[in-house]
């Protein structure tokens, strides 16, 4: 049997105890197909040899968590030998349950590099993982563990959100997570997991990137048992001991939910910058126009191409806002970073990360404490056959223009690169873009204006309605992060908003006003059909005449609902495009329409029962 | 290192003088009475018979300096020190005493068993900081985690031979947990204020004790034999020393730390590792 070869004596001894053959003679004995039992399947598949595979990479042979690929890892891979596991449903300090272990292999665990299994494992070489796991720490030898009975679910809303967020403050979540959750807590700079290595306090404004899962249910579970190993405590002892109820918990749970958006963000190829007709461009971070613009998700990863790399971006992220005014261009970009780099508070946080990270790339960094840094890329030139420069930073045949904001220095500065690490500030007399920045409670937000068209030979000209490449890089000084090793995004387009052509206000009204007299044609006919209109023929023509009356009326009917459904198509299309105008009136002529359609079917059902 | 000091002394007097300062064993763990307030009929030491062991820690050498805390951001704790605190890794006293020595006894003990004490030791938070910053316990006594500052501490124990524990007290409130089998030492750290740290020992005897501030240290009540006591300070490492206890005698016993032995590898609770029988292989961090 293969299955035997290289396995230590341990590993014989399970064998035998578990004596897949024999099994094996049973079934075929009993003439039941071995398949129907999932529990035979399972131990045919050798956990070793999956886990050697898929995971030593990362897990290292041995299970200490010191793979290969280890060291580029932050947080690293978990140690099987220590058994402790973060997601569970079990107490602080207890084994996870099978389910548990098989949820994480599942699942993965977001923000990390720990990827899911669901697709790429077989059921049965998932769960011969989960048994093969148990046998790096003799603890799992013991009774296997209970898990914690959570009890039901409260309803949430309004109340149990402010209820959750006085509970926040009481038991003090802020200390680590910040006032409005964002990781920026005044002991976050501190934190280590159990193995010494720096670990950030989880920003609960991105739940999707939460362990365990970031549902109210997930979190609520996760208020109960704590995450083992890292600094995330157990709350199940103060509802034990009457400080808080397990509603209140609950409560929290929903609290800390409504502090991410209602579902993941997705990522869209465009950015559109609304034109905006009768308010001033904005020129403050805070002006209250941002809080009615559009926002646009774009993640970032670590800039792992160019040396030195870097295998752990801080920025995981940044939301971008645009509007205009046919002369500037506003544009907003906000991003979670607990500090305001240099801050002296994250020194040794920042020198722990780069130790850790430990890069052997050529010019690395050896240190923290640079500025936060953030670098808005555009193409130079709008190239042939929309051909964009290269993502990092251009290339020598199509160069990038960017904007730098660095959190050391006041405004921002235009530059033309040609390759990352290679951006030449543009002279003074070129510098055409303004930029205002805020940090306030573990976020960023920074706002570029620059005019639409510079006349200057070098920048990239902005026209309405022309699909621009547009990129993010992004650095947090404090997370030892400067130079090529930083966040980038890849490419998406800008698109200005043009303005609304008069045909959108022509339009609608000729629409209109064919839709009424359409209708009072169709309420005539159907009036005549009613018997108002007498005609002194016979009977059969006139039975003739009706039923080709009914037929034409339902027909006008359904015509007008499709109508009716193609103008709500309008309609959708131009709020999302950002003309309310449009999106508006095609509403308007919808509703009509719909109305007219229906009454068209109600009426000429009416009148042809009516006229039997 | 190894030291014998088998030799006998009357110590009536010197028992006196040593008494008991440093008794790491909290209410009832660390002692003679300790072991008495269980159930006579489990307690397997003679007490007419019983002897004692004692002495002194001390360190030799220049005392590492140990960094002040700032309390800044925590004003409640901040104003329960008279003077600014510093951190605890190396407390030491006057005439060389060396405390927050963790002194058990290691081996001699393996043929009885104690009761386990119904009265817990305590791990008080006061003016964010562990108070004993060292503490002893038995197997499965309940020790009792108390929050005296009314601000948020969690309580990260992370032991190897034992499963850890990590529990949040937002507000002034007292948690028991226990471990069940001995492992020295099992360290303990707040997150929220990274400053604080502590250590306990969990041994399966009440024989332990914790040096005080001038360095003495006593073990009380041990049945007379052979036993290895050891000596375990967290930046200094261990020794251990062969002493005998004879009938009603004390016998005298000193471990001496040295400049030289700091940053000497620190022993905790090892894992046992299944598939690696020759010990855990460590992690190149």
């Amino acid at each position: 049997m293969p299955v035997l070869q290289n396995v230590s004596p341990n590993g014989l001894s399970k064998k035998l105890r578990s004596s897949p053959q024999c099994v094996v003679l049973v079934a075929l004995l009993l003439g039941v197909s071995l398949l129907a039992v999932p529990g035979d399947v399972i131990a045919q598949v050798d956990g070793q040899v999956v886990y050697n595979q898929w995971c030593a990479g990362c897990h290292g042979e041995d299970g200490a968590g010191a793979g290969p690929a280890a060291n580029t890892m932050l947080p690293r891979p978990r140690d099987f030998t220590l058994a402790l596991y973060q997601v569970r449903t079990t107490s602080s300090g207890e084994l996870p349950t099978d389910a548990d272990m098989l949820k994480v292999i599942n699942e993965g665990m977001p923000g990390t590099a720990m990827p899911g299994w669901e697709g790429v494992l077989t059921e049965a070489e998932r769960l011969a993982l989960v048994d093969y796991l148990k046998t790096f720490s003799r603890f799992f030898q013991g009774d296997p563990p209970t898990p914690l009975d959570f009890g039901r679910a409260t309803s949430g809303g309004a109340d149990a959100i402010a209820r959750g967020e006085e509970v926040y403050q009481m038991v003090e979540c802020w200390r680590c997570h910040g006032e409005q959750g964002r990781g920026d807590g005044e002991s976050a700079p501190t934190l280590n997991d159990d193995t010494g290595f720096p670990i950030f306090a989880a920003d609960l404004t991105e739940n999707w990137r939460f362990n365990g899962g970031g549902e109210v249910g997930e979190i609520y579970r996760v208020l109960r048992t704590g995450l083992d190993g890292t600094p995330m405590p157990t709350f199940s002892d103060i509802v034990d001991a009457g400080v808080i109820t397990d509603e209140d918990l609950w409560s929290l749970a929903h609290y800390v939910r409504s502090l991410s958006p209602e579902d993941e963000p997705e990522v869209r190829e465009v950015v559109t910058a609304k034109l905006l007709t009768d308010t001033p461009l904005p020129q403050t971070v805070a002006d209250v126009v941002w809080e009615g613009t559009e926002r646009f998700y774009v993640p970032l990863s670590g800039q792992i191409v160019v040396q030195p790399r870097w295998f752990n971006p801080r920025v995981d992220a940044v939301w971008v806002q645009a509007v205009h005014d046919g002369r500037e261009l506003a544009l907003l970009v906000s991003w979670g970073d607990p500090s305001e780099s240099p801050d002296t508070l994250w020194t040794d946080f920042g020198g722990q990360v780069v130790t850790t990270m430990g890069s052997e790339d050529e010019g690395a960094a050896t240190g923290s404490g640079t500025a936060d840094q953030l670098v808005v890329q555009f193409p130079q030139e709008l190239y042939e056959g929309q051909e964009r420069p290269y993502f990092l930073q251009g290339d020598t045949r199509r160069p990038a223009y960017t904007w730098t904001w660095q959190s050391d220095i006041a405004g921002a500065f235009e530059s033309i690169a040609r390759g990352m690490g290679t951006a030449a500030r543009q002279p003074d007399s070129e510098q055409h873009v303004r930029a205002t920045a805020q940090h306030a409670d573990g976020e960023w937000k920074v706002l570029f204006v620059r005019p639409l068209d510079t006349e200057g030979a070098e920048d990239l000209a902005l026209t309405a309605g022309q699909a621009v490449p547009m990129a993010f890089q992004a650095w947090d000084g404090d997370n030892g992060e400067s130079g090529s090793q930083g966040a980038v995004s890849t490419w998406y387009f800008l698109v200005l908003g043009q303005p609304t052509p008069v045909a959108v206000y022509v339009a609608p009204p000729v629409a209109l006003a064919l839709t009424l007299l359409f209708g009072l044609l169709v309420v005539r006919q159907a009036q005549m059909g009613s018997g108002m209109w007498r005609e002194p023929d016979a009977a059969a023509r006139a039975k003739r005449a009706a039923k080709r009356r009914q037929l034409a009326g339902m027909a006008v009917g359904v015509i007008w609902l499709g109508m009716a459904f193609g103008s709500y198509q309008n309609s959708r299309a131009g709020w999302e495009a950002g003309y309310a105008d449009l999106g508006f009136w095609w509403a308007i002529i919808g509703g009509l329409l719909a109305i007219a359609g229906l009454g068209a079917l109600i009426g000429t059902w009416i009148h042809t029962r009516t006229s039997k | 290192m190894i030291e014998k000091c088998g030799e006998l002394r009357n110590t009536a007097l010197l028992l006196g003088v040593f008494v008991i300062a440093g008794c790491g064993g909290g209410d009832g763990g660390g002692d003679a009475a300790g072991a008495a307030d269980a159930a006579p009929a489990e307690s397997p030491v003679d007490a007419a018979t019983a002897g004692n062991v004692a002495g002194m820690v001390t360190f030799s050498g220049t005392a590492p300096m140990m960094a002040e805390i700032n309390m800044g951001s925590e004003a409640t704790c901040a104003a329960k020190h008279s003077t600014t605190p510093t951190e605890e890794g190396f407390v030491g006293g006057e005439n060389g005493g060396l405390a927050n020595v963790f002194v058990y006894v290691k081996e001699g003990l393996e043929s009885l068993s104690f009761p386990t004490p119904t009265s817990a030791v305590v791990l008080n938070q006061d003016g964010c900081t562990y108070r004993p910053h060292v503490l002893g316990a038995q197997v499965g006594q309940d020790i009792t985690l108390r929050n005296s500052d009314g601000l948020l501490h969690n309580i990260n124990a992370s032991p190897t031979e034992n499963r850890g524990f990590n529990v949040s007290q937002p507000v002034n409130m007292d948690t028991n947990r226990s471990f069940p089998v001995a492992e020295v030492m099992v360290p303990v750290r707040c997150d929220v204020h990274g400053w604080m740290n502590s250590y306990i020992g969990v041994v399966d005897h009440p024989y332990f004790a914790v040096s005080s501030p001038d360095g003495s240290v006593s073990l009380d009540g041990l049945p007379p034999g052979d036993y290895v006591i050891e000596a375990w300070h967290e930046q200094l490492g261990t020794m251990t020393s062969n002493v005998t206890v004879t009938t009603g005698g004390t016998t005298e016993i000193s471990f001496e730390f040295t400049e030289a032995m700091a940053g000497s590898p620190v022993p905790m609770g090892e894992p046992i590792d299944l598939l690696h029988p020759d010990g855990h292989q460590a992690v190149d961090h």
